[in-house]
């Protein structure tokens, strides 16, 4: 498979009057051809601003991006000028965001929203421009297209919005999808088909999506590699099966733990939780930064960064329990 | 719309009675009336008061005064005897209304485009020079800028001269002199809006999709971030193109503006009546208008074919 994106060794800082928040640390992934790769983690990981350092679209200043490379076909993107990223911003990169609600211009009809991208990048105009956008429309499944291009998003339900910025995202058939937690602000059952949609649009134009949620639900079905990210580094990663069934780290242990499952009976009936906070990222911790919540912590974990160890094949766990000589601890994650 | 419009005139009509009563009331609940002068004899005073109906009782006076308000009559001037109220404000509202429209026109372009300028440079050089502009606007008043302009730019420079004639070019200082205070107050707003839409999700949206600063300000940004600017539009243009009797007095415009004061010193009962009516009247016409634009401009707002909202 063809390499499309290269993060290497990304290093975000946001530069406050109070100092500075190093927001991403050492952040490394691959995204290829064709493929979902999942970022998971809670508020404040690091994970919206690592996939927004890739189109560019964290405000400079505050945001500064410290060291590391982000590799688009080859190309340093945080080597670009503001003029070269307007060209790949929706033609090459395609964004959705969480809350479709807010994310759709009050004053501008859906079908003009669509066509924008599409006039910017392609140089398509009228009536040539409002075909391909009908297409879109019909392609992510709004029904009455042509009713719907004229009508404002205030007209569209929350999933309707969703589907309509899905159009917007894909309208220039970029290389990569960016979705920003596209299910968060929805109901449930919408969930489900938000994400169906993604699926089989990326069956049928061949995009990579890289996929940002805090719901390790929602990535099971969808993504074929999984990021977790932790207080602006990634923990683990590894394959989604390796993540939901081999996980070498207490942090996912304990984001799998809270997810709830109906296939499991426990005697007491309550979610599992994660105690404690994130920590303060203005002065991040010496050592692992979830040693402070980590029940299997050692004197090691908050006196030293743990390196990657690689658990499996492309499996990597910074957790120090993977060091040979660190105490043998199961994964309490049992296969169902 | 149609339905709504007319809704709209019936409540304003409802309007216009409330507030001409109460005008009514308090005009006459003022000490004195309009022949007081110590120099007039007693006689005279008492035929001027039966010549305007003052000696009928007040009940008396008000059911006169509605019924020819109704006819569209407006009465005659107590002070300017001979001249009727309606044709007071003919010859003085064209005089301020050139100016307001101006001032209005100059507050609004180089206040929208102060604002949104400030906003894009958000902590920076620009920004700062717009609060100053909007601080000197608001802090000082007419009275003040209305000489300074007057004598730099009039007696010192001599670009424009200092009393209003018949040029295009003797208007430019006192529509500034109107204009200021409402740049400053509508560059400030605009300046709060745009950075308020400039934070919303669909400007990053917009900036997703490639477009540039120039192409997300215009087509994204404007349109949502003048709608608090439409509001205020309303009163602020009623009340330009009324006129101020500070600017008339100092560029020596006879306008409408100096009738607000001095009609009610001198107590000219049909000249306040007047006055108010016409004044409010403008205020509810600029308002309907105000709430038929936003409809226009936010698609959420649109008024619906029945009638409501």
């Amino acid at each position: 498979m063809k390499k499309i994106l290269e993060v290497k060794n990304l290093e975000v800082s946001f530069d406050t009057y109070a100092g500075e928040v190093q927001a991403v640390r050492d952040v490394s992934f691959d995204l290829y051809e064709g493929q979902t790769l999942a970022i998971v983690g809670e508020s404040g990981s690091g994970k919206s601003v690592t996939a927004k350092s890739i189109m560019r679209l964290n405000p400079e200043p505050p945001v500064r991006y410290k060291g590391g490379q982000i590799l688009l076909n080859g190309e340093n993107i945080l080597e670009k000028k503001e003029k070269e990223m307007q060209k790949i911003r929706g033609s090459h990169i395609g964004m959705i965001f969480q809350d479709p609600m807010t994310s759709l211009n009050p004053t501008m009809t859906v079908g003009k929203q669509i066509m924008e991208g599409l006039k910017k990048h392609q140089k398509v105009k009228g009536k040539e421009a409002k075909e391909i956008a009908l297409k879109m429309l019909r392609m992510v499944q709004i029904p009455n297209p042509e009713k719907r291009f004229n009508e404002y998003p205030h007209q569209f339900s929350g999933g309707m919005r969703q589907r309509a910025m899905i159009a917007i995202a894909l309208v220039c058939n970029p290389q990569i999808l960016i979705a920003d937690e596209p299910t968060t602000a929805l109901d449930v059952t919408i969930q489900a088909q938000i994400l169906d949609l993604m699926k089989d649009l990326q069956n049928k134009i061949k995009t990579s999506i890289i996929l940002i949620t805090h719901d390790l639900g929602v990535v099971a079905d969808a993504a074929q590699r999984i990021v977790v990210m932790y207080g602006g580094k990634i923990v683990e990663h590894g394959t989604t099966d390796q993540i939901f069934y081999e996980s070498r780290h207490p942090y996912t242990w304990g984001l799998l733990k809270s997810v709830p499952r109906l296939d499991i009976k426990k005697e007491n009936s309550r979610l599992d939780s994660i105690e404690g906070t994130p920590p303060d990222l203005f002065s991040p911790p010496k050592g692992c930064p979830f040693a402070d919540r980590c029940e299997y912590a050692m004197e090691i974990c908050k006196k030293r960064m743990p390196p990657q160890f690689e658990v499996g094949k492309n499996h990597y766990s910074a957790c120090w329990l993977n060091h040979e000589q660190a105490p043998k601890v199961e994964n309490p994650i049992k296969r169902a | 719309m149609l339905r709504y419009i007319i809704k709209r005139l019936l409540m304003a009509v409802a309007t216009l009675w409330v507030i001409s009563t109460l005008t009514f009331i308090l005009m006459h609940a003022l000490p004195n009336d309009p022949f007081t002068d110590p120099k007039l004899k007693p006689e005279v005073k008492q035929a001027l008061r039966e010549k305007y109906g003052l000696d009928k009782p007040l009940s008396e006076q008000y059911v006169i005064y509605m019924k020819n308000l109704i006819k569209g009559d407006l009465g005659t001037s107590m002070k300017y005897p001979g001249r009727s109220v309606k044709d007071m404000i003919k010859t003085s509202f064209p005089k301020s209304f050139s100016l307001g429209w101006r001032a209005l026109v100059i507050a609004l372009v180089f206040g929208l485009l102060l604002g949104v300028i400030a906003a894009l440079n958000h902590q920076k050089t620009w920004d700062y020079l717009s609060i100053f502009i909007a601080i000197i606007g608001v802090s000082i008043p007419s009275i003040i800028l209305g000489p300074i302009l007057a004598y730099f730019f009039g007696v010192k420079l001599g670009w424009f001269p200092v009393t209003v004639d018949k040029t295009q070019l003797s208007l430019v200082l006192p529509s500034l002199t109107l204009g200021l205070s409402s740049l400053a107050t509508i560059s400030r707003l605009m300046r709060t809006t745009t950075l308020e839409v400039l934070g919303q999700d669909y400007i990053s949206t917009a900036k997703s999709k490639g477009l540039s600063k120039v192409q997300i300000v215009w087509k994204h940004v404007l349109r949502n971030a003048i709608m608090p600017i439409i509001t205020i539009l309303g009163p602020l243009f009623a009340a330009l193109i009324t006129g101020s009797i500070v600017v008339e007095k100092i560029f020596a415009v006879a306008g409408l503006g100096e009738y607000f004061v001095s009609t009610i010193w001198e107590k000219d009962y049909p000249m306040i009546m007047g006055i108010t009516i016409f004044y409010a009247t403008l205020i509810i016409l600029s308002m309907l208008a105000v709430d038929l634009a936003y409809g226009f401009i936010d698609p959420r707002l649109r008024v619906s074919k029945k009638g409501g909202k």
